[in-house]
Parts: structure tokens; sequence; C-alpha cells
């Protein structure tokens, strides 16, 4: 059934969708919104789960990682300053082979202290071994975190499902929510081969010497390279319920594009609408969606890519000594092949700044009428001087 | 693409309005996207949300810096805030007020319309006598004014959205609905029109 929800919202009615059993979570804004209203479930009746409610966002994931263990489906949200105290834990998650999902609401590191949206929180997780998932609107954030589950409990390694705060987090718009019966058909009940039983006591994650544990971290990667195959075939599921797909990545008008713009979150949407007034005034214009970012999808990107002449890639998100890192990732990912476009770095919208029609337009024609970059990353929007706070 | 802009304080109920018209016009069979000022609310300070609807899905996610249209849920923001900026020639402004003895001159290029949604929320003791709650007035005074969407989808949306006294909300809507007074009805220069009820598909 179509409503008007909250992105926030969306994200929660999938997790109610998906039959949680164990929720586990600590406030941060922009987050709050999905676990108040799963909170409200719980109480209400409507999700039969436990809801704790944790002194931190250490203790959350520590208490998923326990439920987890116990064979059980688990979800919490967290944003920014939240995400990085669960650093430690997040490598623990992957590491144990959990299939634990959670939100991640982007929102700028402090300080300044600042509440509105920024990549570098989730991107500065990516080597922590999870899934992750950037959402353009909010239902394919919905339609993301009911994948998520399934993917996860495929390839048992834990989903990240990302989203834009307030631009995806606070907006209202019409979402199809699915109907219960149809999840349950997408998604069966979670049963794990291994869990925590004490009929029959058993002890993981123990030592693991040298003679162990690369193999470990092999199985890891092997699980993580499956992955791309295993969302293919589950959206291919997906879509003959629901009638909705997303791919990996998307590739809009990019056949025969010279420049194609690379863009994550919201920022794609808006994108969108450049591509198509720049191709009716007749520019070869192409848009590349990265919804999948770990693993990254080499092969898949390389396809869509490397006949275009440039790429110009938007950053919301900054390694600092570095560069944008969707831009760092892509220019990795192609520095082998003898052919390949030239990799323009942008970084705009840093902790929530609008990236308007206006600035992609003028990311635009920076590529077009530039011949070479000549930095990693072209700062977007600055103000010269400096604004004072 | 119309774009509205709602001017309010925190504790008036400015983002409900916002959503409440999301809805109902969802319910008219527009795409919609409503979300609030992206910022830190504090009771009493100004507050703004936005709204925007199409026939056809709507891609921007942007901030709203050139509205149609602005509501101006509190009378007391017209001396803190430039409720016209960016306003588009020949936009409403529809303003919670029994009257405007002094217009400012801003307002010359703009329609206006205003409504007393102040004393229909006290009437329907809708919040409190000092913290009056307007918003579910000033939808249906804004659907009298665009003509769009039906006041029934109003209706049906406060219904849906608002748990605490739906009949006293409703009542108010439908109230402010009759009230409301056009003080400059038209301009010169060209009114955007709003042009959208040939898809009634749109949200299928």
């Amino acid at each position: 059934m179509k409503k008007v929800v909250e992105g926030s919202h969306a994200v929660s009615e999938a997790v109610r969708l998906c039959r949680v059993q164990v929720i586990s979570a600590y406030p941060i804004t922009p987050q709050t919104h999905i676990v108040e209203l799963l909170s409200e479930f719980c109480s209400d009746g409507s999700l039969n789960a436990k809801f704790l409610r944790v002194e931190s966002e250490h203790s959350a994931m520590a208490a998923l990682i326990g439920a987890a263990s116990a064979g059980v489906r688990t979800f919490t949200a967290t944003s920014s300053q939240g995400l990085a105290l669960m650093h430690e834990l997040l490598h623990w998650a992957s590491g144990a082979r959990l299939p634990i999902v959670m939100a991640e609401v982007n929102r700028a590191l402090a300080p300044g202290w600042n509440i509105w949206t920024d990549q570098t929180d989730s991107l500065a997780q990516r080597d922590t071994g999870w899934i992750q998932l950037y959402c353009e609107d909010a239902q394919e954030a919905l339609d993301t975190t009911i994948q998520a589950f399934r993917l996860a409990e495929t390839v048992f390694l834990p989903v990240m499902v990302v989203l834009d705060a307030f631009f995806l987090s606070h907006t209202y718009e019409p979402v199809d929510i699915p109907d219960q019966a149809d999840v349950d058909r997408f998604l069966p009940p979670f049963k794990p081969a291994f869990s925590l039983d004490t009929a029959h006591p058993a002890a993981f994650n123990q030592l693991s010497p040298p003679n162990v544990y690369m193999e470990m971290r092999r199985d890891l990667q092997d699980a993580m390279e499956a992955a791309p195959e295993v969302l293919e075939h589950i959206e291919g599921q997906f879509q003959s319920l629901f009638g909705r797909r997303y791919g990996a990545l998307e590739a809009v008008q990019c056949d025969d594009a010279e420049i194609i713009l690379v863009t994550s979150g919201t920022i794609t949407s808006t994108c969108r609408l450049l591509v198509e007034k720049l191709r009716a005034q007749g520019e070869k214009v192409g848009l590349l969606k990265m919804r999948l970012f770990r693993p990254f999808p080499y092969e898949m990107l390389k396809r869509r890519v490397l006949r275009a002449r440039k790429l110009a890639v938007v950053d919301r998100n900054f390694s600092f000594g570095a560069c944008g890192i969707f831009a760092q990732e892509i220019r990795a990912a192609l520095c082998n092949e003898p052919k390949r476009p030239l990799v323009f770095g942008y970084v705009a919208g840093l902790g929530g700044r609008d990236v308007t029609t206006d600035i992609l337009e003028e990311i635009y024609w920076t590529t077009k009428t530039t011949a070479h970059p000549e930095s990693e990353s072209v700062w977007v929007g600055l103000q010269q001087p400096a604004p004072a706070a | 693409m119309i774009e509205v802009r709602f001017h309010g304080r925190g504790g008036q109920g400015t983002v409900v309005a916002s959503i409440l018209m999301a809805k109902a016009f969802f319910q008219a069979g527009y795409f919609v996207q409503s979300f609030p000022l992206f910022g830190v609310e504090r009771r009493g300070a100004p507050v703004e949300a936005y709204l925007r609807l199409d026939t056809r899905k709507i891609l921007i996610r942007t901030n709203v810096y050139t509205p149609d249209h602005v509501v101006v849920l509190d009378p007391t923001l017209l001396a803190a805030v430039d409720v016209t900026r960016g306003l588009k020639r020949g936009g409403w402004i529809l303003v919670n007020a029994s009257a405007m003895p002094e217009e400012p001159a801003t307002f010359a290029s703009f329609r206006l319309a205003v409504v007393d949604a102040t004393r229909i929320a006290l009437k329907h003791a809708l919040g409190t006598r000092t913290h009056p709650i307007v918003n579910t007035a000033m939808t249906g005074a804004f659907a009298r004014v665009l003509g769009e969407p039906p006041l029934e989808a109003v209706v049906h949306a406060i219904r849906e959205e608002i748990p605490i006294k739906p009949q006293a909300n409703i009542a108010a809507a439908q109230e402010a609905y009759e009230a409301v007074v056009f003080l400059r009805p038209s301009v010169a220069g060209g009114t955007p029109s709003l042009a959208l009820a040939d898809d009634s598909s749109a949200a299928s």
C-alpha cells in the first residue's frame, strides 16, 4: 500500500516486515526516528521483538553480537559519533560472520558539532568487513533494508544500509509498503547452522593462531566477493515479488556518454534532473549511481565506465591527506586498464551543505572544459573568505 | 512543480502542517515531498517547513529557495522574518491573522489572504489558551486559497496523522476553509497557475 511516510519510518516499517527479533540501540540524531518508531511497534505488539535500550552504541552492537550468535535476527541504527564508538565491534560482527543489519544515517563527525549529512562516518568503516549499500530515496531505503537481511543471512556478513541525514531521513514522500505475506515469501526465518545453545554448549571465536587466522580472513573475503552475485540473484526474486530492483550500480545514459557523473545517496536523485536537462541540450552526459560500496563492484564499474572519456566523481565525504573516497576507490579500480577515463574528483556538500543542481552543473562544465584533472579533489562551493561562525 | 514554504514558531505544529498538506495532496493524486528546515528546533523560535507537489515523481532533493507560495502560522513572524524571501511573483501569502492593518510594502507583488486560525483553534480547544495549535486550521485555509486539494483530502489526512482530538482538528480545518478573507486575490504581472489537476493517476 502506498503511503506518505518519513524516510526514517520507511526503514522502521521494513524492519517490522522482516520480523526482527532483537533490536538494540542508543539514540542519536538524525537516526533517532527509526528506533523510536520501532520501540512503538514493540510496545503496541505489532512487532514481536526484544528492544534493548543500552547505555552506548558500543553496547548496542555488543548486545546484537550476543543475540545474533544465539541465532536470532537483529537490527540497530546509528549515526556519526555513535558509529565511530561502535568501530571495535564492527570488526567483531563481521569476523564472527554475524548477519546483523544496521541502518546508518550519514551525519558529519564533530567538531564542529554538526547533525547534518556527510558520508565520512560510514566510509571510515570501509575496512571493517561490513557490506555497505547507499540509498537514494525512501522507497529504496525500505527495499534495501528488506534485501539486506536476505543478503546478510545468505553470505553471513553484516550489512550497513546507509541513508543521508534529513534529505532522506526526515523527508516525507510516497512509499509503497509491501504486504507481510510477500515479505515472508522473500525472507524466510533466520536459521543458522551454528548458534549458541545452552543445551549444546560450545565456544565461538576462540584464540585463532597464525595457522588458522589467515584462512578465516580469506573466508570473509570470499563471502564479500560472492556478495555482488548473491545480491543480483536476490534482487531478481525481489523484483518478481515487488516489481522493483536497483542493482549494485545503476547506469543512466552511460552507453554513449563522454562524461559520466558518479554519485551516491540523495545527490543521485537531483543529478537525474541535471542529466535530463543536459541531454536535452545535446550534451553526451551519463550518470552512474554507486549503491554497493563494499564489496566494491570492480568489474561492474569497469563495464559501465571504460568507454567514457571523463568521470566526474561527486564525494560528500573526505579522507584527510588524500581525497574524496569514492574518487579514490574508482581511480584504484581503473588504474590497470590500458584505456580508461580521466577521473575528476569533486568534494561537495560536507556537513549538510546543499548540493543543488547548480553545483552539479558547475561540476559538469568544469569537467568538460578542463583537459586533465588538476588535483585529486576540487572542493566545490567554498566561500572565500571563510564565513564567520 | 509547486513549492510551498511554511513559517511558524517551534511548538505551533508547522512541520505537521506541511506533512498534512503532503498527505492531502497525495490523497488527491499528486506526487509529494515534505521536509522541515534541517536544524535544531526550539519552542518559540522561528521554524520553516517545505512542501513540493508535482504530477511526476519528484527527483529534486535540495532545499526550497524560490517557493510558489508561503503560509505564515504566526503573524508576529512578519516583523522578524522576511517571509517573501525567494517567493515567486504572484504567489500566495496566507497569514494567520484577524486582519492585516499594516501590510509590509514587500507584499505588493503577491496575492494575499488571511484567516483567523488562532480564534478558530481556541474555539475548538486545540492547544492551550496561551499556545493554541493552529496547524490544522491553516491546512483547511490553504486548501481553500489554492483551490486544491479538496477539503475531504485534508480531512482524510488529519484523520490519518493527528491522533489527538481528531474531530476538533477536522472541525477547525473545515471552519478555516470557510473563513478565509481574500485581501488581494490577484496581482498584475502573471500569477503561477497550479495546472496540476490533469493527471489524476499520478500517484497510483
